[in-house]
This record gives C-alpha cells, sequence and structure tokens, in this order.
C-alpha cells in the first residue's frame, strides 16, 4: 500500500516521518473507533438531556433562568482556541520535530484547557450558590450536570494527558511512539471540541432561545 | 527532514507546512464566524421559535463539518474512506438512538396525566 | 475508632454466614452453603496451586501473557466456571418454583429475588460475552492469518476487566447481599429508596466493569480485522466466522455507551441523589428502559452473531461442502448487525406509548427474521449433497436448526405489539428468549469447543462422552423450556417465587426434569474434558488439521507457536487451507524465514485489574480510601506502562525455522486419515480432503513457495 493512501485523520507524517506514518495507521484507526464510541456515550446523554430538559424541570428552575450565555460564549472562545493551539504544536512536530516549540504550544492549549475547565466549574458555583440549582435539584439539573460535567471531565483528563505527554517529550524525546500518542492526544482534543459544539447550541442556547 | 522524504509522495496538500497552517487558520476564522453567528442570533433576537431552533442547529451542523474538515483532517478522498464509512456509520446509530430516544420519551410525554 | 472510616459499610452482620446465625432457616442455610463454596472454592485452588507449585506458572505463562491464543482460553475459563454457578441457581429456581404451590418453598422471597438477578447477569455478561469473546480471540486472528490481534496488552486488560467484575458477583455471596432487581435493574425499584442495600451497586459495578472490557473488545478486533489480515484475504475472502467477529465487534463498538451511561446515571441517582430515574422531581424511570434496551438489543445480536459464525464453519467443515450462499450470509449478517440497533423498544411495549410507536418497532422487529430466515436456509443447502458426519458439534447445529426456528416464531409473535400486552412479563417470555440464547449462542458455543479444542491444545475432545452430553443437552432444554411456554400462556408471571394455581404444577415437574437433564449434560460435559485429558495421548492430533477444515488456522501446529504463522501465508481464494489442500500445494516449506517481533508478557493487565476490582468493592461498599487509592493506583499503572519502550522481543529465524520444518515434515510423513476414520486414534490431524482418498500416501514437499518480503 502507497503511504498516501495509509492517510488517517488527524495531521499525516507521510512526508516528514515515513516509518511514524506507517505505525501510525493501526494505532489511530482504532483511536479513531474509541473517539466513534465515546461520541455514542455523548449522544446518548445529549438525548437524556433533549428530553429532561423540557419534561425534567419539575419544581426546580429552567434553562433559561440559570444559563449563562456570556459565560458559555468565553468557554467557547477559549476551547476553540485551544484547539487551534494544539494544531500548532502538530505543526512543529511535523516539520521541525522541535520539542521546545511543541512544548510552547502545549503550554498554551493546556493553559487556555486550564481556563475553560475553570470557567466551568465558576459557572457551577454560581449556578448552586446564587440559582439554587444543584444537580440534587430536578431531573434536567441532573441532565444539564451529567452532559456538561462529562465533558469537563473529559478536558481535564486531557490536560492530565497533556502533562504527561509534556514530560514525555521532555524526558523521551520527539520518538514514534511519543510522536503517535500526540496525535491521538490531538484527535481526542479537538473531538472535545466538537462536543461542545453540540453543547454550546443545544444546552446553552437552544435553552435561553426556546 | 527533507532526506526522509519517500519517493511515493502522498499529495502535496499534506506536507506543505504553509498550506496546512492555513488549514488551521481557516478552520479557526470558520469557526469564530459561525459561533458568533449563532450567538448573535440568540443574543440580538435575529429569530425566534422554531426558525431561530432551526437556524442554530445547521449552523451547529456546519461547525461540526468545518471543525472535521480542517481540524481533523477528514474528507472526501478515496484514501479516507474507512475512518469515513466509520462517521457516516456512526452518524447513522447516533440519528437511530438520539431521534428513537427523544420520539419515545417525548410521545410518553404527552400521553401522561398532567 | 471510626471504624466506617475503614470498612465503609461492611459489618459482621454482612457476611452471609451472620444469617445462618442469627435466623436459621433453610433459604439462609443455602445462601450459607453458596458462600461456603465459593470460599472453599477459592482457598481449594489456593491450596491446589501451593501443593502443585503452579503459581509461577500462573502467574509467568497465563495472567501476564498477553498473547491472544491464552487470553482466548482464560476467557473461556471464565465463562465456565461462572456456568456452574449460573446454571446451578438455575435449578434451585426451579425447584423452588416447583416446592411453593400454596406455601412459601424452601427460598425466602428476597434469596429468590437475588438469584434471578445473579442467574440473568452472570449469564449474559459473564457467560455468554467471555465466551464469545474467548473463541473470537482465539479463532479470529488465526483465520486473518494474523499474529495477533492489534493491540495484545488492550486485550489482556480487556480480559482482566472481565475477570475483576466476574470476581465481584462471587464476592458477593459472602459478603453482602446481591441486587433482587433482576438483570436488567430497572429503577425505581433499584433506586436508593427501594433498594437502600449493596445489592444493586454490586450489580452497577461488576456490569461496569464488564462492560467496558466488551467496548475495548470490540475495538480491538474491528482494527484487528480492518489491517492485520494477511496478504490477499480481501474481506470478502475471509472466513465467515471472522465476518460475525466483525459485525459483533462493531455492535460492541456502538451498544456498550448506552449500558454504560444507563449505569452511571443510576449510580448517581443512588451515591448522589440525582434525578434520573426517580418517582419524583423530575425524573423519569421510562428512560432507563430505553437507554438499557439501547444497549440491550444490539447485546443479543452480539450474543448470537459468533454462534452464527460457528455454525456456519460447522456446518461447511462436517459436510465436506463449501458454504451454501456465502455472499448472502455475509449480508445477512450486517443487515442483523444494522437492524438490531432499530428494534429496541420492542422490550417495553407496555409502557405506554401510543400505538404508532409502538407498530413502527414491531414491524423493525419482524423484518430481522427475513436476514435470519436466508441464514437458516443458507445452512439448510449447506447440509444437500454433501457427506454429513454426525459428530457432536453438528448434531448440536442440527438441534439449534430445528429449536431456533420454534423461538424465532415466537419471537415474531412477540414482536406483535397486541399479542406482546398478553403475554408480556410472563414465562412465555422467559421461554422465548431461552430458546433463542440456549440453543442458538450456548450450544454454539459447546459446539464451538468439541471444534477448536483440539487447535486450542492438540488432543481431541472425548467424541461418545460429547454425544452423550448432547443427549442430555438437548431434550433436557425441550423439556426445560417448552412448558414455560405453556405456563406463560396459563398466566404464570416470570421471576415469581410462589403459585397458587395447582394447574401449574405438572408443568413445573416437566421443567424441573429438563433442568436436572441440562444438569447432568453439564456434568457428562465437564466429565467429557477430564477424560479427554487423561487420553491425550490416544486423542493427539498435533498436525493441527483433525476434521479436515477449510480455512487458515488448521493449516497450523496444535497447539499453535506463539507466532502462529512462521511465514505469512498468501491467500488467493476463500477457504484457503482446502483449497491448497485439494491442489496439493499445503505443508510446503517457504523459501526464508525472517525473526519475529513478540510482545513481552507484564504484570500491566493483570494489576490493572486487581486495583479495579479493588476500586469496584470499594465503590459497592462506600469505603472511599479504598476507592480513592486503587483508582490512583490503576492510572499509575497505564502511566508506568507508557514510559517502558522494551516492550517486545525477537524470536531469531533459526528458532521459527527449526520449529515449522519439523512440523511440516512430521506432516507430509504422515498419511492422511479418512473421514470415516476421524474419530479413532488413526486421526494425528493430517487430513485427506474429502474426493483426494486415492492420495493416501505421503506428501512430497514440493517446491518451496514464494515468500512474501
Amino acid at each position: 500500500m502507497s503511504l498516501s493512501e495509509r492517510l488517517h485523520p488527524g495531521l499525516n507524517l507521510a512526508g516528514t516521518d515515513p516509518e511514524s506514518h506507517v505505525a501510525a495507521e493501526e494505532v489511530l484507526f482504532g483511536f479513531w473507533i474509541f473517539l466513534m464510541s465515546d461520541l455514542v456515550l455523548f449522544a446518548v446523554l445529549f438525548a437524556t438531556y433533549a428530553a429532561m430538559s423540557v419534561q425534567g424541570i419539575a419544581e426546580g428552575p429552567g434553562p433559561a433562568q440559570v444559563f449563562d450565555l456570556t459565560a458559555a460564549f468565553l468557554e467557547t472562545l477559549l476551547l476553540l482556541l485551544s484547539s487551534f493551539a494544539f494544531g500548532f504544536a502538530m505543526l512543529e512536530m511535523k516539520y521541525r520535530e522541535s520539542r521546545r516549540g511543541v512544548l510552547a504550544w502545549l503550554l498554551v492549549t493546556g493553559v487556555l484547557g486550564a481556563a475553560f475547565v475553570g470557567m466551568e466549574l465558576h459557572d457551577y458555583y454560581v449556578m448552586i450558590t446564587q440559582h439554587a440549582a444543584p444537580p440534587q435539584a430536578s431531573g434536567f439539573l441532573s441532565a444539564y450536570y451529567l452532559l456538561t460535567g462529562t465533558h469537563a471531565l473529559h478536558v481535564s483528563s486531557g490536560l492530565v494527558w497533556m502533562a504527561i505527554m509534556a514530560i514525555q517529550v521532555t524526558v523521551i524525546g520527539l520518538n514514534t511512539p511519543v510522536k503517535l500518542r500526540l496525535m491521538r492526544l490531538a484527535l481526542f482534543w479537538h473531538m472535545l471540541d466538537v462536543v461542545w459544539i453540540g453543547i454550546f447550541t443545544f444546552v446553552y442556547l437552544f435553552g435561553v432561545a426556546s | 527532514m527533507s532526506n526522509r522524504i519517500p519517493a511515493d509522495m502522498p499529495p502535496g496538500e499534506y506536507e506543505d507546512e504553509g498550506r496546512e497552517r492555513l488549514s488551521y487558520m481557516i478552520g479557526l476564522a470558520l469557526a469564530l464566524a459561525l459561533t458568533t453567528a449563532a450567538f448573535a442570533v440568540v443574543w440580538l433576537d435575529l429569530l425566534s421559535g422554531g426558525a431561530a431552533l432551526a437556524a442554530l442547529g445547521g449552523l451547529a451542523l456546519i461547525q461540526a463539518v468545518v471543525h472535521l474538515r480542517y481540524f481533523l483532517h477528514i474528507d472526501l478522498q478515496r484514501s479516507h474512506r474507512d475512518d469515513l464509512l466509520l462517521i457516516l456509520f456512526t452518524v447513522l446509530i447516533l440519528i437511530i438512538m438520539v431521534s428513537g430516544t427523544i420520539w419515545i420519551l417525548y410521545d410518553q410525554h404527552i400521553r401522561m396525566m398532567p | 475508632m471510626n471504624w466506617e472510616l475503614i470498612f465503609g459499610q461492611i459489618k459482621w452482620t454482612s457476611f452471609v454466614f451472620a444469617g445462618m446465625i442469627e435466623n436459621p432457616s433453610l433459604s439462609e442455610a443455602i445462601a450459607s452453603g453458596a458462600g461456603s463454596i465459593a470460599v472453599l472454592g477459592a482457598l481449594a485452588t489456593v491450596v491446589l496451586l501451593t501443593v502443585k507449585g503452579w503459581w509461577v506458572p500462573l502467574w509467568r505463562d497465563w495472567l501476564t501473557s498477553i498473547d491472544h491464543k491464552k487470553v482466548g482460553i482464560m476467557y473461556i475459563a471464565i465463562a465456565l466456571v461462572m456456568f456452574a454457578r449460573a446454571v446451578i441457581e438455575a435449578a434451585l429456581m426451579r425447584a423452588q418454583q416447583l416446592s411453593a404451590t400454596d406455601s412459601g418453598g424452601f427460598l425466602s422471597a428476597d434469596h429468590f429475588g437475588q438469584l434471578f438477578s445473579t442467574h440473568g447477569t452472570i449469564m449474559i455478561f459473564f457467560v455468554a460475552m467471555p465466551f464469545i469473546t474467548g473463541l473470537m480471540n482465539y479463532v479470529m486472528p488465526l483465520q486473518i492469518g494474523a499474529r495477533d490481534v492489534s493491540f495484545p496488552l488492550l486485550n489482556a486488560i480487556s480480559l482482566m476487566l472481565t475477570m475483576a467484575g466476574a470476581i465481584l458477583i462471587m464476592v458477593s455471596l459472602v459478603v453482602g447481599q446481591f441486587s433482587t432487581g433482576g438483570w436488567s435493574a430497572y429503577p425505581p425499584f433499584t433506586g436508593i429508596e427501594f433498594s437502600p442495600g449493596e445489592g444493586v451497586d454490586y450489580w452497577i459495578w461488576a456490569v461496569s466493569l464488564g462492560s467496558i472490557g466488551s467496548t475495548l473488545t470490540g475495538l480491538n478486533f474491528a482494527v484487528t480485522i480492518y489491517k492485520k489480515r494477511c496478504p490477499g484475504m480481501t474481506l470478502f475472502r475471509m472466513p465467515l466466522f471472522t465476518w460475525t467477529t466483525l459485525c459483533t465487534s462493531i455492535l460492541m463498538i456502538f451498544a456498550m455507551a448506552p449500558l454504560t451511561a444507563a449505569t452511571a446515571m443510576l449510580a448517581l441517582d443512588r451515591y448522589a441523589g440525582f434525578h434520573f430515574f426517580t418517582n419524583g422531581d423530575g425524573g423519569n424511570m421510562m428512560n432507563y428502559a430505553n437507554l438499557f434496551w439501547l444497549f440491550g438489543h444490539p447485546e443479543v445480536y452480539i450474543l448470537i452473531l459468533p454462534a452464527f459464525g460457528v455454525w456456519s464453519e460447522v456446518v461447511a467443515t462436517f459436510s465436506s461442502k463449501r458454504i451454501y450462499g456465502y455472499t448472502s450470509l455475509v449480508y445477512a449478517t450486517m443487515c442483523i448487525a444494522v437492524l438490531s440497533f432499530a428494534v429496541w423498544l420492542h422490550h417495553f411495549f407496555t409502557m405506554g406509548q401510543s400505538a404508532n410507536v409502538n407498530a413502527m418497532f414491531g414491524i423493525a422487529t419482524m423484518v430481522i427474521g427475513v436476514p435470519t430466515g436466508v441464514k437458516v436456509y443458507d445452512w439448510l443447502l449447506t447440509m444437500v449433497g454433501g457427506r454429513i458426519r454426525f459428530t457432536t458439534p453438528m448434531l448440536f447445529h442440527i438441534n439449534f436448526l430445528l429449536t431456533f426456528i420454534l423461538g424465532g416464531m415466537t419471537g415474531v409473535l412477540l414482536a406483535n405489539p397486541g399479542i406482546d400486552f398478553q403475554v408480556h412479563n410472563t414465562l412465555f417470555l422467559v421461554a422465548h428468549f431461552h430458546n433463542m440464547i440456549i440453543p442458538g449462542v450456548l450450544f454454539g458455543m459447546f459446539a464451538a469447543v468439541q471444534f477448536w479444542f483440539p487447535k486450542m491444545f492438540g488432543f481431541r475432545l472425548h467424541e461418545g462422552l460429547g454425544r452423550a452430553s448432547f443427549w442430555c443437552f438437548a431434550p433436557g432444554f425441550l423439556l426445560a423450556f417448552f412448558p414455560l411456554y405453556w405456563l406463560g400462556l396459563m398466566g404464570a408471571t416470570r421471576r415469581t417465587y410462589m403459585w397458587t394455581d395447582p394447574d401449574y404444577l405438572p408443568w413445573l415437574a416437566l421443567a424441573m426434569a429438563g433442568a436436572a437433564l441440562i444438569l447432568a449434560g453439564f456434568a457428562l460435559m465437564v466429565a467429557q474434558i477430564v477424560v479427554s485429558v487423561r487420553q491425550r495421548a490416544q486423542l493427539a492430533a498435533p498436525l493441527g488439521d483433525p476434521w479436515d477444515g477449510r480455512a487458515l488456522e488448521w493449516s497450523i501446529p496444535s497447539p499453535p507457536p506463539e507466532w502462529n504463522f512462521a511465514v505469512l501465508p498468501q491467500v488467493t481464494a476463500r477457504d484457503a487451507f482446502y483449497e491448497a489442500k485439494k491442489a496439493g500445494t499445503a505443508y510446503r516449506s517457504p523459501a526464508a524465514y525472517a525473526d519475529i517481533e513478540v510482545p513481552r508478557n507484564t504484570a500491566t493487565a493483570p494489576l490493572i485489574g486487581l486495583f479495579a476490582c479493588a476500586w469496584a468493592f470499594g465503590l459497592v461498599w462506600h469505603i472511599w480510601w479504598l476507592v480513592v487509592v486503587s483508582f490512583v493506583l490503576i492510572w499509575a499503572v497505564v502511566i508506568a506502562r507508557s514510559f517502558q519502550t522494551d516492550t517486545e522481543e525477537t524470536v531469531p529465524a533459526a528458532t521459527v525455522k527449526a520449529a515449522n520444518e519439523a512440523f511440516l515434515a512430521a506432516a507430509r510423513a504422515t498419511p492422511g486419515v479418512s473421514r470415516e476414520r476421524e474419530m479413532t486414534s488413526d486421526n494425528r490431524g493430517r487430513a485427506l480432503p474429502e474426493g483426494l482418498e486415492g492420495r493416501a500416501g505421503p506428501a512430497s514437499p514440493g517446491a518451496a513457495v514464494e515468500v512474501l518480503p
């Protein structure tokens, strides 16, 4: 099979590191399948939220009363920029194999991601303390916290993974296994951004618009 | 790394740093525009009711495609067929699961005593 | 001293023996007996391992191995151990129902509830799932000409997570109670309000561990089949068992997530006071049924598809004929896989949605019967004109065709919402799904064990005892379950621990007799394995092809070497090995050998399994320090592993060559055995292809075949 027929999702290394590119085929396909399975999990949470945000409000507050669109907009920007920054880390890895370049962009990505998680936690804090809207208040809020919480948990584990990768880039260097891990982390990170599109649209904007 | 470039070169699009960087830039610009448009619909009350929801859903769908194309580098080339098929199959399953769930639960909901 | 910090909610009364002391009764005695068997069984295993000095080999050759063949065998071992427990529970339930007309019987209602919950949970998650997973693990890579699965370590981790779940369920025999909410654990009954104890938590975490393991397995196998097929093995040259493995893997990837979501929500309701499925505050317990069956329906096809694959292999091999309608079987498998996602509502027709919704899903359900029917015709037509040998697997196959069709018919009946309203929640339904799963999945797995056992261990199973066990299992099944159809029509509800209608008695007695026969069949199967191990010299078939097999797995020695294939085979047709035998090109020496990289053994997987088990146990009993510590340890193991670089070792080409040439020389020197003498000690694993009986002499070495770089 020629190299160009082995293209996989994300950045491909065919031109600069053909060995890693060949090794990537199986591993990245496997990770891509994992992401699809993860997407199904999110889909089920979305479907549950869609039902409960209408039918499960009970005595608790409704979506329009508790959501802060400004915060959601800022969170969207943070996550989008961090996804973008990760792309540049990958370009550094591909074209220059520069540890310093990769680490710098990973740092930018990580800081933006951490800011995103921090803002979400702040949202939760405000909702619980000022709007009396903890997850135990109603079915709608249970579904809201589970959906956004699962996403935040994914982002947080991505941050831990990123920290470990930073150590590996420093200690081991950019060999094939490390490159493949970075490529998978990149897919993970970009996919979380795609999931977030669903959250800001169907949770926040739909919640306020309807 | 030029000494490692194989004879069997993939299409230049994948191997030119300028073009790949540009791809991320385009992705960012489109994503920013689409996000801002979506929030603007709600903030500025451009649309209301069902029209607003339809517009928001459409914008989200386009933005998801933008992310897949420019950040995850999924396109319609033959070489990507396995991955693309997998996405399409996943989308089919997602549609069945999500629409089925919403349909069933909504149907049960409207038949319940108030 | 605050003991709760250390032991969580475990008290001395949590141990099953305390119930016997505080409140002696037959029911408690049986519970204590079961607990004692679990404890004594574990102790006996420890003593045996110590006396025989097997600890080191067990650890070195098995638990730390990431070879797909050993992983597969361990999966099947788990399945058989758990089957022993669950089938005894089934017999206990039969005995209870027989003894409980107008009286309480000998089991308490609560104990009976635990029995049907553990029976269902174990049979689905810890018998059927490990059985099919083990089989796919062992056979699929051999059929596609691969040296291992794509991610061997992940494979071992899946195994250990499944094992952790199985251990957790066994622990529930001794410490605390299991859930009484059935294998599907519907809230609100399983919510904290109505089930405040630890039982449902045992269910949640055991099932979660198993389902994470299955998701990873599905991912692993799908990648393996997509990316690791040997040269020339196009998708449409793959053996049918591999096809069904692929479709099952895809179902595993997509179907397990809803289960994970449902159990997570139930756990949040129970542990943190969320309101997903509660009665009040906006909870919606109907969504649980929806989510559970989003998983549950594909799940039954996850179980049955590999069995369909087994049947396809068995019927072609023992009819000495190409499978009829290969392409239609492949497309039927795909159709079933996709349709299985579109029918889940038929498990809750009576939940109150409108008739249109029910009709839609009822029709979709009936449509699944069509591709399944196609398969049945294909199997029948494979036998037409073939030379059929009535071996044990073939007997199971014919029994399957007869009984599975009956079960399928009752399925089409149940797919009609009008009929379902009449018989839902009765023994009619119980009879229906046992009718699909026992002759289909379970007997399929038994047939597979008979069929592939010589490949796994290098000797055949005793045929006489195999047939004897078949003649107990098959009529035992009919006796045990066909009366339940009738009882269901009479109105007997499922999961009921006592009756008031004396008319049920004769039918219950028949069912009890059937259960006894099934137990006898299982005993004979165990005896078959023991006797076969003792007589392994007479039954030996080390040359790898005892049944005149068709796919690549039969072209290598039994048991196969660690690297499976000395040189990756080159395939040009379906039934690759059978074609090679007919063309006279089998058993030829390759032109050259190369070094082979095999993964080193590692303690990663067993450690993850151990900590996962501890983590789940901590969650069940609210032992929070254990939860935190074991969670950290799981990820510490994963991260530590990612820093390891030296994970492979090389088998030198000379070693591979010596082993393979010795095998090939032995195969060529041994005269082939004809099908008439297949069950005699003449069968050393070198088969004469049907129609080539004239050429019984030793094969010529022939020219060296081309070797791929």
